[in-house]
């Protein structure tokens, strides 16, 4: 956002270093002064735990890299090598693992609530495109870190994973070979997956910056969705939201803390503790919770839709779930950001986030009996909500009347009003 | 007004998830639930008790180790604290008792030291398999963690907030306890026995246990029942014991950490609050 610098060096030191290198001007532009909208929920503030969740992540990877030992035969033990002898090692293992939940939890609830204020439309469409190129990236991370342990779960998700891409005509098997480094899931993938498991993250890091660096750009949308008009709308984000962020990681960090501590395995799967055995399949292959509704998208394709076989029609659907998250800026026809504005649009809304949990349900359930016909109904929903709903919706529906700006919503609010949509009204403490 | 469509919406998923399974379960092949026993090593205060670690030690030792391994633990690990806690002159002296295989001493085994690992009854799965009737008995280092029990919906929700991590032991205790005759009209195969809790109910291992074949010594807390429910209870929590040897540092970690945060959070939220007082937002 254009706005004046208002740094100026407080010592010979200082003046010295910012004629040379402004870095404590820009950290006080960027981190401290930056003008925050003043009436944004407790949903902003996932923004700062997944920035938070990335840290500890990083940190606490690189510390079990220390003690890891890619290979085959040894990588089992030596997980849990890590769980009984090296010093604290029991709970650095599982806030890695347990953090990878947490980061998924915070990053999917992240994205519905852009999803709901309609934080990708102009002039926010890279910051969102951004986003999910995060998303896909941390996506591929969490599956070849869940190939680490080298357990039953990690091998058999490992293969079937990785046979999506033979799936692809003509380029899909070379590409195969590549990704497993040979014909089948061994030695050489698990080398391969642990060296971009390390390097991923710190692309994920850099993306992140380019995601700030966007959203620095136009400032943040706010739940009224109308755009920042004067500083009267505004506040520093240093202390106002520095504090508050600070506040909701701490919360967060709560219920991560239970599971760390009290439960570090309910989130995984007890066959995950069976050492990898090509020979033995297990009963339910099962991804992470986190992978769920994508990959029940997969499964629910089990037909052929013209010359496109099941299985390379699986992939289609499971690749466009995703892909179509990039269109959505362009999907949206509305010109009202906000949805709650938006009186028939919250309808599907919330009938897409009940969809989503229930497309989880599915990825998790057998393929068979009533589930088969579900998840091909959800499924169907889930695109019909970006390709159908998002682009006619826009054209029908009557908006209801925006405030002129921020500080105008936020004074009506200020005194209770009856029927107040709740998404707005959380924003008045 | 999105209070209607939440609860709304909520009954609808709620309806469906409730539906689906038990549509699912129709014809599908029965095996009872499994109960959830009480361990004291459940839930955030859980602790194992020294006593029944040591019990369990005797049955896994007399028993289960004639077939099954526990290459990940290492005779040292008895002594530590919160774990059995055998004096370190009885884990000497157990360890002594046990071969354990070294090339760099004449013959290729010496006996074993407390730093050693728990030495395998069979050298190779070739050699297990062949004692066995073709089956190989899984080495038992993380069997509690590698077992688990499921609970229909909705129940299953409710494990997220006990905390619920015994599915392994109530496996374990289940299976050992679910020997009986097959029931009408259900041919077990041969070399097979029937359980009603192993998956397909057709299992190996004949029962380990019964009542009376172990002895327990005379502890100063009073005389422990001698049944096979006592001596699979026992064990089961010893499996978890070895498959999760830091359980109780873990938990009580875990205490503090919450009580901490829970402080923290209650502070930052006072110094959110003070900050935005002067803002209307």
């Amino acid at each position: 956002m254009a706005h004046e610098s208002s740094y100026v060096p407080g010592n010979a030191v200082e003046k010295w270093i910012d004629d040379r290198l402004p870095i404590i001007r820009w950290s006080k532009e960027h981190l401290m002064d930056y003008p925050t909208p003043k009436n944004l929920n407790y949903w902003w503030t996932f923004g700062a735990i997944l920035a938070f969740m990335l840290g500890v992540q990083i940190v606490t990877g690189i510390v079990l890299a220390m003690h890891y030992t890619p290979h085959v035969s040894l990588a089992f033990d030596s997980v849990e090598h890590i769980r009984r002898d090296v010093n604290g090692g029991r709970v650095i293992q599982a806030v890695h693992t347990t953090g990878a939940s947490m980061f998924f939890a915070a990053v999917y609830i992240h994205m519905f609530r852009g999803l709901y204020f309609g934080s990708y439309k102009a002039p926010r469409e890279i910051l969102w495109i951004l986003g999910v190129i995060i998303f896909v990236l941390m996506v591929t991370t969490a599956f070849m870190g869940y190939v680490l342990p080298w357990g039953q779960m990690s091998f058999w998700a490992a293969t079937v994973i990785t046979n999506i891409v033979g799936a692809i005509p003509v380029i899909g098997n070379p590409i195969l070979e590549l990704l497993r480094g040979g014909f089948a899931v061994d030695n050489a993938t698990l080398n391969r997956f642990f060296s971009l498991h390390y390097l991923l993250p710190f692309v994920i890091a850099a993306v992140v910056a380019l995601h700030i660096w966007a959203l620095h750009v136009p400032g943040n949308s706010n739940p009224t969705g109308v755009e920042v008009k004067s500083s009267r709308d505004t506040v520093p984000f240093h202390p106002y939201y520095t504090m508050k962020d600070l506040f909701a990681i701490v919360v967060f960090c709560i219920p991560f803390a239970w599971f760390v501590f009290f439960a570090p395995d309910i989130l995984g799967h007890p066959d995950n503790y069976i050492m990898a055995n090509s020979q033995v399949t297990p009963t339910h292959i099962v991804p992470e919770w986190y992978f769920l509704p994508f990959y029940a998208i997969l499964r629910a394709i089990d037909f052929n839709i013209f010359f496109i076989d099941s299985k390379l029609g699986g992939v289609i659907f499971f690749a466009g779930a995703i892909l179509v998250l990039f269109f959505v800026p362009w999907l949206d026809t509305s010109k009202v950001r906000s949805g709650s504005f938006r009186p028939i649009f919250k309808w599907f809304y919330w009938l897409f986030v009940a969809n989503f949990v229930l497309l989880a349900y599915l990825g998790s359930a057998p393929a068979e009996g009533i589930f088969v016909l579900l998840s091909k109904i959800a499924t169907a929903y889930y695109f019909i909500y970006f390709l159908i709903v998002l682009p006619l919706l826009g054209r029908f529906e009557t908006p209801r009347e925006l405030p002129t700006s921020i500080s105008e919503s936020v004074l009506k609010h200020s005194t209770p009003v009856g029927g107040a949509d709740p998404a707005l009204a959380k924003t008045t403490h | 007004m999105i209070k209607t469509k939440a609860i709304i919406g909520a009954l609808l998923v709620s309806i469906l998830f409730a539906a689906a399974p038990a549509a699912a379960q129709e014809g599908g092949h029965s095996t009872p639930e499994i109960k959830k026993e009480p361990w004291s090593f459940a839930g955030p205060f859980g602790t194992y008790d020294r006593n029944q670690l040591q019990r369990g030690f005797q049955v896994f030792r007399e028993v289960c180790a004639s077939c099954h391994g526990a290459r990940l633990m290492a005779f040292r690990n008895l002594s530590e604290p919160g774990g059995p806690e055998f004096t370190e002159g009885q884990v000497k002296a157990l360890a002594a008792e046990y071969d354990v295989a070294d090339p760099s001493v004449a013959g290729g085994t010496r006996p074993a030291v407390p730093a050693d690992r728990w030495p395998s009854p069979f050298a190779n799965e070739q050699e297990a398999r062949d004692a066995n009737g073709g089956a190989l008995p899984p080495d038992f280092s993380v069997i509690a963690k590698a077992r688990g029990t499921t609970q229909p919906f909705p129940w299953w929700i409710l494990n997220y907030f006990t905390a619920y991590s015994e599915g392994g032991p109530d496996y374990i205790h289940a299976v050992l306890t679910g020997y009986h005759e097959p029931p009408a009209g259900v041919t077990v195969p041969e070399g097979m026995h029937y359980n009603e809790y192993f998956p397909g109910h057709n299992i190996a291992m004949a029962p380990p246990l019964s009542d009376g074949a172990i002895t327990y010594e005379e502890g100063e807390t009073g005389s422990v029942p001698q049944t096979t429910d006592q001596y699979a209870r026992d064990v089961s929590a010893f499996l978890m014991w070895m498959a999760e040897p830091h359980l109780v540092a873990r938990k009580e970690a875990g205490l503090q950490v919450i009580a901490f945060l829970l402080l923290f959070a209650g502070l930052m939220y006072l110094v959110k609050r003070k900050l935005w007082a002067k803002v209307e937002h």
